[in-house]
């Protein structure tokens, strides 16, 4: 679609958390894409240096946790001669307004980009009346 | 100044705090050449070597091209955040689009050796500094 447009940077945003973390590191906000279908909500997050395995995600009441950690030790030894964007964990949370099936939740990472397929719950769905 | 891991609760926010104090600094000079500014790129020094980090994420090694001529890194490709035609959308904050990114390093480099390196949505083109390039001690007699 959208070949032609030129890709604009997006700056990092940092996160601003109402509960602080212990060490002073800073995390920031994985750039996201919500949308919904009739049967699922898809949470599309970008996660640059993210590996499966450092990654967590969570949902407690109605409250979806997403929190990633990067190996910055990859960068042991590297001397930064000039850099245009910072480096750290991720986190982000939502609140769903939406009843969620608990037990279907299908999480993808793909290329640095976590896919979160959430099935709504039955009664959620929207039903199709028949007209008699 | 080299990244060392001391105490790890410290480490991350040292090495935060060294990314920042090198933001756009004069290393690149005025040789930061090239049209777009997609993607920001992060230059570090390995050793003699150049290392170029970037971030790019959802766009798979296909749609991905790299050229080296001479000094010049050009980095070029295109990124597609669509979904399907059915669904409403909430939010949308990624970008779709096409980029195309020349950087010119201040040291010559050897083409025939760069190699790049695609992971997790993250670029890294490794470029090593050309032999007649590096600096020679001299002995004094």
């Amino acid at each position: 679609m959208a070949q032609d447009k030129e890709l604009q940077v997006r700056e990092k945003k940092e996160l601003v958390s109402k509960e602080e973390k212990t060490a002073p590191a800073r995390y920031y906000v994985p750039t996201t894409d919500i949308y919904e279908t009739a049967d699922a909500l898809t949470v599309v997050m970008e996660l640059p240096g993210v590996e499966k395995e450092d990654l967590d995600v969570k949902l407690e009441e109605d409250v979806l946790r997403v929190e990633a950690r990067i190996d910055f030790s990859k960068y042991e030894g590297l001397e930064p001669l000039y850099t245009e964007y910072n480096v750290g964990h991720f986190a982000r949370n939502f609140t769903l307004s939406d009843r969620i099936d608990q037990q279907e939740i299908a999480a993808q990472l793909d290329d640095g980009v976590l896919t979160l397929t959430l099935k709504k719950a039955k009664a959620a769905q929207p039903r199709k009346i028949a007209i008699t | 100044m080299s990244i060392t891991y001391t105490d790890p609760f410290h480490a991350l926010f040292q090495f935060q705090q060294a990314l920042d104090s090198f933001r756009a600094s004069n290393w690149l000079q005025s040789s930061l050449s090239g049209t777009g500014t997609f993607p920001p790129i992060n230059v570090f020094r390995k050793g003699d070597d150049v290392v170029i980090i970037t971030e790019v994420p959802g766009i798979p090694k296909e749609k991905l091209s790299i050229d080296v001529k001479g000094n010049t890194i050009r980095i070029a490709g295109s990124k597609d955040a669509g979904y399907g035609d059915k669904a409403s959308v909430h939010r949308r904050e990624r970008l779709s689009g096409s980029f195309d990114r020349a950087v010119t390093v201040p040291v010559e480099i050897d083409a025939d050796r760069v190699k790049a390196e695609c992971r997790d949505g993250i670029l890294a083109l490794y470029l090593p500094r050309a032999e007649r390039d590096k600096p020679r001690s001299i002995k004094i007699s």
